[in-house]
């Protein structure tokens, strides 16, 4: 699934600590955005790549990789690539716990997931309180990887992400 | 081939930037909450691939070039977009008519271009077409909702269909750099798209209760960079910032 991935096993611990600004409890290495971390020449360089196109938050992502290095000795070069895609398969299952403790569901699978944006069906389940009597209230959520959806049993509003594939 | 690239590159990022533009003066006031956050992520995906491409172009001019150079600092003749995607936002039906237009349209094209042979803009394609799939869900389903509504709705989405209507074709027009570019095999043959674009509109239309207009007649020109009235305007507020502030940085 992440085999294109090359990341070099003493930088992981250091680019745990750096999150997603917008989703401070998903670790940029559950999120699966790390492609290439290697140290070259006493310099590390990074690959990492977008979510969605205009992701605001990679700016910052990238700034954070580096201050995180720093603290722990490294300079880094931080390098945006587009080639694989991004795909929410990348999230790593602690990463979707991580997403639905943090009040947001999980990405479904392709074909579940175009029945809940598409066809109205009932199946993300509520992070609240477990229901799956959920609806689609709106397609964009509160940034573009999420939709909006509200529980019908407890009335609570929550956002799913959305699978990208 | 480097100026041909470069113009192609440009034909293609300029449609993505006026139409996020257009969607981004919806910020606030978009008719409710969920509409607007909609429209304005909409607007935020496709500056995202704007910048993509036009950092891309940036690199292939090779001189001091910036992408924000390339959005912000060009003169009302030098954007080539479509003039669909200039066209103003008169009501929320006019919008999603807009935008369903050129979605359609947008989504064949990537789906070609995915396979171009210039490894960048295919990589970008491949990124946008996980976008944009969601874009023209989001419009198509508009245009049901209110083809298919009240008699009021019908009356609004109707409108704007036939509105519009005159500046589809123009996005199977050829420029120089589409030839250039499709004979190297790295751009996308539009021409070869219109058909599968119109049979896509039209079932939507007739799934909407929609007439599909019947007009021949259709406008061109932003191509060759020959725009309608509207761009001068959008283009004033677009680049207030550069014009006011040169050389200036968030």
């Amino acid at each position: 699934m992440t085999t294109e991935q090359n990341i070099d096993q003493i930088l992981i611990p250091i680019l745990e600590q750096v999150s997603d600004p917008e989703i401070p409890v998903l670790s940029i290495m559950d999120m699966g955005v790390v492609r290439t971390a290697v140290i070259e020449n006493n310099i590390v360089k990074v690959e990492i790549t977008p979510t969605y196109s205009g992701c605001p938050a990679m700016d910052v992502i990238g700034d954070d990789i580096k201050a995180a290095l720093k603290v722990a000795g490294y300079d880094s070069e931080i390098e945006l690539i587009l080639a694989p895609a991004w795909t929410t398969d990348w999230i790593t299952p602690r990463g979707r716990k991580a997403l639905e403790d943090y009040g947001i569901a999980a990405p479904l699978n392709a074909e579940a997931d175009k029945d809940v944006l598409l066809n109205d069906k009932r199946i993300v389940k509520c992070t609240n309180c477990g229901s799956q009597n959920t609806r689609l209230v709106s397609q964009f959520g509160s940034t573009a990887c999420k939709a909006q959806f509200q529980c019908d049993d407890c009335q609570e509003p929550f956002d799913y992400f959305k699978c990208l594939k | 081939m480097k100026q041909n690239l470069y113009n192609y590159i440009l034909g293609i990022a300029d449609n993505s930037l006026i139409l996020g533009q257009r969607l981004g003066e919806l910020t606030g006031h978009g008719p409710s909450l969920e509409t607007d956050i909609a429209c304005t992520n909409i607007s935020l995906d496709l500056f995202g691939q704007v910048r993509s491409y036009f950092q891309y172009a940036a690199k292939i001019a090779g001189d001091n070039r910036t992408e924000d150079d390339i959005a912000m600092l060009r003169k009302e003749r030098e954007y080539v977009n479509v003039l669909l995607v200039e066209q103003p936002n008169r009501d929320f039906a006019y919008t999603m008519a807009r935008q369903f237009l050129f979605d359609v349209y947008h989504l064949l094209f990537l789906q070609k271009l995915e396979k171009s042979k210039d490894l960048t803009l295919s990589a970008i394609a491949t990124k946008s077409i996980k976008e944009v799939s969601y874009h023209e869900r989001f419009s198509g389903d508009w245009i049901k909702r209110l083809g298919d509504g009240t008699e009021e709705s019908k009356t609004k989405m109707q409108d704007a269909i036939d509105g519009l209507w005159t500046y589809t074709d123009e996005l199977f027009h050829q420029t120089e750099a589409d030839k250039a570019m499709v004979a190297e095999g790295i751009g996308v043959d539009v021409t070869k798209l219109k058909e599968t674009y119109y049979k896509k509109v039209n079932e939507i239309l007739e799934e909407a209760t929609l007439e599909i207009p019947e007009s021949k007649w259709f406008q061109k020109g932003g191509k060759d960079g020959i725009h309608t009235e509207h761009l001068g305007y959008l283009l004033a507020e677009l680049q207030y910032m550069q014009r006011a502030y040169p050389n200036m940085e968030w």
